[in-house]
């Protein structure tokens, strides 16, 4: 069919700006490296050099995984905001809406403030795992408030309302926490709530690319069953589906990837959003086509602002959050404007 | 084959259907009639398992509903429901291929376009077939509905009945698509493996199209049977408490209704 082969080129051309902006930016930071110094920094990392030049170790050893880890990111989030609108049949739903984000923002706040409250340390991984937890904590609350036992009309809704109000409680949280914290903490708090990706290591990689594709791949196999859920769940359930349990699973699988990218990166807002409409304008609310583009242009997206962020204010660089919406809106509100999307 | 025993829905305290023993017979036009409130599209949604039931059970082919799987049922029983809001706009053929879901998984076979064709040319909606959903008309929207959900069903099934349920399809429909619609159902029902069970809210489009009529009040069976058994003045007066005037339409022999007023007056 066509509309499937139009499809196909256009997620061939998202990954091919994928790779692209990939490339740009492992190339261009804080220093710029030449293809040759590239080719050598794999070459030394393969190999198992070990008298790598300092460039070199900081190429292969900080550049290249935030890279990697901006793409995983960007597709948790631009997948997560597909499944979320996706179910909750709103265009305005953002991925961490059943409180993932804000109980993640939560923990991490916790952690800065105070840190002797937690028993545990496991060094680098303290922040993300403290950050997850949270996450995943405010979202199984936000779920236990919502659910009842009969499975009606409304459930949708009260998750959603539900979703919200948690957030308002944890984002009190925040700044009552941010309020009583001195400097350093306080700072870090408000960094962390506008995201970064300058913890990347080899380490987050593995664990985000892990949630990524671990969620990813299911998704991509609801993808009918969501299409199905865009004319309801009455006709849902005529058309063969368990909506119900589409429900669950699917809030699972978001939580699953938001949780675990923002553990590791902070609060990123605006890409959940606005990534599957700017492919709904281009291309329709197919999530057959949806899903997979949004993994793809998400990374991009974030790979760019990523680029932004390091290039901008050399050496210094700017919390990656504050730079995803300077890219994405105009883009967004531009498309926007010119077709007749919403009618 | 379709049927119910003692079937029991309760919300909460309340019984909003109570005790219904009901057969649907294929080849046949089935149409539940009643006032508001008097269960007729929960009874409907209890058919198509859209609800489960709170006692009792619907069987299919003699099997208890419960017991199917989501896919199994939904390749033999489609719901055509009074209005679908679609979220986010689709192109016309794909929301008329979605009635194929079930039948196919990652992609669908040429059979599933093939029928896909063949109902949007049954309801006259080829010529928009690549227009979006979301630029249609209310008529439009709703002919494109009924091409979805014919198209989950069109073919037969070997050794199996297949099952329509129609709740209130007509309320956003002018009078001549009214009339179209039900013609295109009497064709459909007229086959000897389906079922078609509906709610109608217009009785004298009951009275010219139904083969039989199911008269519910508050959640029981007022009355079953052909429409000149069920549509007495006596049963309507109990159903819907008004006064009826039963012409006979000469060229057909089928009545018809008029009301007078409520009844104050008598």
């Amino acid at each position: 069919m066509n509309a499937r082969r139009a499809d196909r080129w256009c997620l061939a051309a998202l990954f091919v700006l994928m790779i692209a902006t990939t490339v740009a930016s492992i190339r261009y930071g804080a220093m710029d490296f030449s293809g040759h110094d590239m080719a050598a920094a794999a070459w030394g990392k393969l190999t198992g050099q070990a008298d790598m030049p300092l460039d070199q170790r900081i190429f292969i050893e900080l550049r290249v995984p935030r890279a990697i880890l901006c793409l995983l990111v960007g597709a948790s989030l631009g997948v997560g905001g597909t499944l979320m609108q996706g179910l909750f049949r709103n265009p305005i739903v953002e991925p961490g809406l059943v409180g993932t984000s804000s109980g993640a923002a939560f923990g991490a706040a916790l952690f800065y403030v105070f840190p002797a409250l937690l028993s545990v340390n496991l060094g680098g991984l303290t922040l993300p795992l403290v950050a997850c937890a949270g996450g995943v904590l405010s979202t199984y609350l936000v779920f236990a408030l919502a659910h009842t036992r009969r499975e009606g009309r409304s459930s949708i809704l009260r998750l959603l309302l539900t979703g919200l109000a948690i957030n308002a409680l944890f984002l009190s949280g925040i700044g009552f926490l941010s309020y009583v914290a001195r400097d350093p903490a306080a700072r870090s708090i408000i960094y962390w709530n506008l995201g970064t990706m300058s913890g990347a290591d080899w380490n987050s990689v593995v664990i985000v690319g892990i949630a990524t594709i671990g969620g990813l791949i299911p998704a991509m196999g609801f993808a009918k069953s969501l299409n199905a859920l865009m004319i309801g769940d009455d006709q849902a359930t005529a058309l063969g589906v368990n909506v119900g349990r589409l429900k669950w699973t699917v809030l699972t699988i978001n939580v699953l990837m938001v949780a675990v990218a923002t553990a590791f990166t902070g609060v990123i807002s605006f890409v959940g959003l606005i990534v599957p409409h700017i492919l709904r304008i281009v291309r329709g609310p197919d999530n057959r086509f949806l899903i997979l583009g949004s993994a793809l242009l998400g990374g991009t997206l974030l790979s760019v602002a990523d680029l932004i962020a390091r290039v901008s204010l050399r050496p210094a660089e700017l919390p990656i959050g504050i730079v995803t919406a300077v890219v994405g809106v105009p883009v967004f509100l531009s498309l926007l404007r010119s077709r007749e999307y919403l009618s | 084959m379709l049927s119910t025993t003692d079937l029991v829905f309760r919300m909460g305290k309340r019984a909003l259907i109570d005790r219904i023993s009901a057969r649907f017979e294929a080849g046949r036009l089935h149409l539940i009639l009643g006032p508001n409130g008097a269960g007729k599209s929960t009874l409907i949604r209890l058919l198509a398992r859209l609800l489960r039931p709170t006692a009792g059970k619907v069987l299919y082919d003699d099997r208890d509903a419960v017991s199917w799987s989501e896919r199994e049922l939904a390749r033999r029983r489609a719901v055509l429901p009074q209005a679908i809001e679609v979220a986010f706009s689709l192109p016309v053929r794909e929301l008329v291929l979605m009635g194929r879901y079930p039948h196919f998984g990652a992609r669908p076979g040429a059979e599933d376009l093939a029928i896909c064709d063949e109902v949007m040319r049954f309801f006259d909606v080829m010529a928009m077939a690549d227009r979006s959903y979301g630029t249609l008309s209310g008529g439009e929207c709703q002919r494109v509905q009924f091409a979805r959900v014919l198209a989950q069903i069109w073919r037969p099934i070997e050794g199996a009945t297949r099952h329509l349920f129609l709740d209130e399809p007509l309320t956003f429909l002018d009078v001549r698509h009214q009339i179209d619609f039900m013609e295109k159902v009497r064709i459909f029902a007229a086959e000897k493996d389906v079922v078609v069970v509906g709610v109608v809210h217009d009785l004298n489009l009951a009275v010219q199209f139904a083969d039989r009529l199911l008269l519910l009040d508050q959640g029981r069976v007022l009355a079953d049977g052909t429409p000149a058994e069920v549509l007495t003045g006596e049963n309507l007066r109990a159903a819907f408490a008004v006064a009826p005037v039963l012409l006979t339409n000469p060229a057909t022999g089928k009545k018809h209704l008029v009301f007078e007023s409520g009844m104050k007056g008598r």
